[in-house]
C-alpha cells in the first residue's frame, strides 16, 4: 500500500485539538436525529457506520480515535471494528489536514495527458512541497490518487467537494486562487 | 466543464441522447423526454414479463463482465418470505472508465427509472446505489433526483400510484478501488472493510445482509426503460457484430486522441470508426502505438489489433483482449509502455485488499520489478520473473483484482518485447530516478 494519504499530522499546526481539552460528542445534537433518520433503511445499525464516519468528517474535518469511539458506541460496535473500517477507505482523514484537502489523480490515463506536471505544479504553488503533507500556512494539503472516473477530462482533481476537470500545470496557481 | 461532444453521426444515442441538457435531470424535464412512462408500464406488468423481456434483448452486464442480464434477475428466488435486494454499482473506479458519471450526471432519473423497473421486477423492497465517494457530483445530483422522485410519487409507498412500494437509498462509498468488486460492495454496504467473499454463494441466494441481491451497473439498468418502452426485440436489433453482443455501449475514450469522451455506438461498430472518426483520431503527427480497451484491467491491443477490431464482446475477444467496461485507454508514439505498465500496477498494488497472498505479494512485487526495469536496473530475467509472477496471480484469488494487475504485464511483454528490451539494454535512459 501507498503511504500517499493523510501523512499530514505533524505539519497542520493549530489544528490538532489539545490532547487535555475534552471530546465533544458530534452525534449529541441534530446529527443525532440525522443519523437516526438513517436507521429504517438498513436493515442493520452497522450499515451505518460508512455514512457515520461521513458525517464525522464532515463535522470535525477528520476522524478522531476518539470520534471512531463515539461512532462505536452509537451503532453498538466496538472501537477497534470501527478503527479496522476506517483505516480500509482512503477518504477518511485519520490526522488533522489543511484547510483545503487537494486530491490529483495521476493514474495511467490521466498520466498520459501531463497529471504529474499538474501534481508537481500543486505541490510547488501550494507550498506544501511533499505528498501527504500540509503547507506551512494549513491551507493545503496535496495527496495522489488513484483514478478519480473522469480520464476523458484530464487531469481532474478533488479540492475539497470541488470535483475539477480539465486541469493543466499553468492553470494550478489561478485555480488555487479560489480557496483562500 | 466536462461538456459533452456534439452527436457524431456515426453514434447511436440512446442513453447519452440528452447529455448536456441541464432540463433533464429534473423528475418534470424528465418527463416531459418520456421519462417513466416505462416504470408505469412496467408496473402494470407481470415482474416475470419484465425479466423475460430483458432476457429477449440480449442485454448483458455493462460494469465488466457481460453477464446476460435477464438471466441473472432470473436467478433470484421467486418464492416469498425473505427480502430481496437490489443493488446498483455505481463505484465507477476502472481506470480509463467515467461512462456512469455522465449518466448520473446528466440523466439521473434515466438511472433511478432503470432501479425501479428492475427493482418490481425481482421483487426487491430497496435498492442501494452505491456510489464511489469522489464522485461528489453525481452524488448530489443523484440525492437531488432520489428525493423529487420521492416527492412526486415515483418512488415510495405507492410508487406511480401502482400499490407498489419501491424504495432507493443512495448509498456513499469512501474511497476504494476493490468497493466496485460485487461481493466487496455488499460488505462495504453492511458497514464493513470492502474485502470480496468467496463465491458461491452467489448474490442471488446470499447477498447483501446475507439475503438474496442482484448487483447490477449504473450503464445496465438505465437502458432497462428503453427496453420496457420499445420491447426485447428492438434492443437485440441494434446489432452489427455477433448477435451474443446487442443494444448500444457507451465507450469512454481517453489517452492520446485529440478528441477524448463518451461515445455511444451500436455494439458491433468498428473500432477504427470509433477512434479515427468520432475521437478525431491521433494527436497531430503522431501514430497509433496500443490501446487498453476495456479499462484498466484487459489485455493491452497493438495498433494493428485495434484497426480491425469489431467493439463488442466477441470482437474484442478475437483480438485478444476484453471489452470490460468500455474504458478506452488510447497510446501514440510518445508513450512508454514500461512506465505506463509499472504505473498500472502501482495502482492495482495501492487497492489491493491484501486478503490473498498471490494480489498482497504480487501486486507489490510486480510493481517493484517494474520499477527497477525503468531505473536501468533490470535484467533480461526480470521478464520470465514477471511472467511467471503473474501466472501465479491469475485465477488463484478470490476476485480477480490480481488478474487484472497480470493481464497489461503479460500482454505488454509479449506484445511489446522491444520496450522492455530497450531499458534493459540500456538503449533508453532511465525513466525513474536510481534512489
Amino acid at each position: 500500500m501507498s503511504a500517499t494519504h493523510g501523512g499530514g499530522a505533524e505539519s497542520a499546526p493549530g489544528e490538532a485539538a489539545a490532547p487535555s481539552s475534552p471530546y465533544e460528542p458530534v452525534f449529541g445534537g441534530p446529527a443525532h436525529q440525522q443519523l437516526e433518520a438513517l436507521f429504517d433503511k438498513y436493515p442493520t445499525q452497522q450499515a451505518c457506520l460508512l455514512p457515520a464516519l461521513w458525517m464525522v468528517q464532515e463535522a470535525r474535518g477528520w476522524v478522531s480515535e476518539a470520534a471512531m469511539a463515539e461512532v462505536a458506541d452509537v451503532l453498538g460496535l466496538t472501537p477497534a471494528y470501527v478503527k479496522g473500517v476506517a483505516t480500509f477507505y482512503t477518504m477518511y482523514h485519520l490526522h488533522p489536514v489543511g484547510r483545503h484537502f487537494i486530491q490529483v489523480c495521476t493514474t495511467s490515463p490521466c498520466g498520459l495527458c501531463g497529471a504529474e506536471a499538474v501534481r508537481d505544479a500543486l505541490l510547488e504553488a501550494t507550498g506544501c512541497g511533499e505528498l501527504g503533507t500540509t503547507s506551512p500556512d494549513g491551507r493545503f494539503t496535496v495527496v495522489e490518487v488513484e483514478c478519480l472516473g473522469a480520464c476523458g477530462f484530464a487531469t481532474p482533481l478533488l479540492i475539497d467537494d470541488d470535483f475539477i476537470e480539465s486541469v493543466t500545470a499553468e492553470s494550478v496557481p489561478g485555480l488555487l486562487e479560489r480557496y483562500p | 466543464m466536462g461538456f459533452p461532444h456534439p452527436i457524431h453521426p456515426k453514434e447511436t444515442p440512446i442513453l447519452s441522447e440528452h447529455f448536456g441538457h441541464a432540463e433533464a435531470r429534473t423528475y418534470d424535464g424528465w418527463v416531459e423526454r418520456g421519462g417513466y412512462a416505462a416504470l408505469k408500464k412496467a408496473l402494470a406488468t407481470p415482474p416475470g414479463e419484465i425479466t423475460e423481456a430483458v432476457k429477449t434483448s440480449g442485454l448483458r452486464g455493462r460494469g465488466g463482465a457481460g453477464f446476460p442480464t435477464g438471466l441473472k434477475w432470473s436467478f433470484m428466488p421467486k418464492d416469498g418470505g425473505k427480502p430481496h435486494y437490489l443493488v446498483c454499482n455505481a463505484d465507477e473506479s476502472e481506470p480509463g472508465t467515467f461512462k456512469d458519471r455522465e449518466i448520473m450526471r446528466w440523466t439521473p432519473h434515466a438511472l433511478i427509472e432503470g432501479c425501479a423497473i428492475a427493482a418490481y421486477a425481482i421483487g426487491a423492497e430497496r435498492c442501494y446505489v452505491y456510489i464511489r465517494g469522489e464522485f461528489t457530483g453525481p452524488l448530489r445530483i443523484m440525492t437531488d433526483a432520489v428525493e423529487e422522485a420521492y416527492a412526486k410519487g415515483a418512488l415510495g409507498a405507492s410508487a406511480l400510484g401502482s400499490g407498489t412500494r419501491i424504495d432507493v437509498t443512495i448509498h456513499r462509498g469512501a474511497g476504494a478501488y476493490i468497493c466496485g468488486e460485487e461481493t466487496a460492495l455488499m460488505n462495504s454496504i453492511e458497514g464493513k472493510r470492502g474485502n470480496p467473499r468467496i463465491k458461491p454463494p452467489f448474490p442471488a441466494q446470499a447477498g447483501v445482509f446475507g439475503l438474496p441481491t442482484t448487483v447490477n451497473n449504473v450503464e445496465t439498468l438505465a437502458a432497462v426503460p428503453h427496453i420496457v418502452n420499445r420491447g426485447g426485440e428492438w434492443y437485440r436489433g441494434l446489432c452489427l457484430g455477433n448477435e451474443k453482443s446487442t443494444g448500444t455501449k457507451l465507450f469512454s475514450v481517453c489517452g492520446h486522441v485529440a478528441k477524448p469522451g463518451n461515445y455511444e455506438v451500436t455494439m458491433g461498430t468498428p473500432m477504427r470508426d470509433l477512434l479515427m472518426d468520432m475521437c478525431g483520431g491521433m494527436r497531430p503527427g503522431r501514430t497509433l502505438k496500443a490501446v487498453i480497451p476495456g479499462g484498466s484491467s484487459v489485455p493491452i491491443m497493438t495498433a494493428a489489433e485495434a484497426e480491425d477490431c469489431l467493439l463488442d464482446y466477441e470482437g474484442i475477444v478475437e483480438k485478444g483482449s476484453m471489452l470490460g467496461s468500455g474504458g478506452v485507454i488510447v497510446m501514440d508514439d510518445s508513450a512508454d509502455l514500461v512506465y505506463q505498465i509499472w504505473r498500472l500496477a502501482r495502482f492495482y498494488a495501492h487497492e489491493s485488499c491484501a486478503q490473498c497472498t498471490q494480489c498482497r505479494e504480487g501486486t507489490a512485487w510486480t510493481t517493484k520489478i517494474l520499477e527497477r526495469i525503468l531505473k536501468g536496473q533490470g535484467e533480461r530475467p526480470d521478464l520470465q520473473l514477471l511472467l511467471d509472477l503473474s501466472e501465479n496471480m491469475t485465477g488463484k484469488t478470490i476476485c480477480v483484482l490480481s488478474d487484472s494487475c497480470a493481464a497489461p504485464i503479460v500482454s505488454g511483454i509479449q506484445k511489446f518485447p522491444e520496450e522492455f528490451e530497450a531499458y534493459i539494454t540500456k538503449a533508453r535512459e532511465p525513466a525513474l530516478a536510481s534512489t
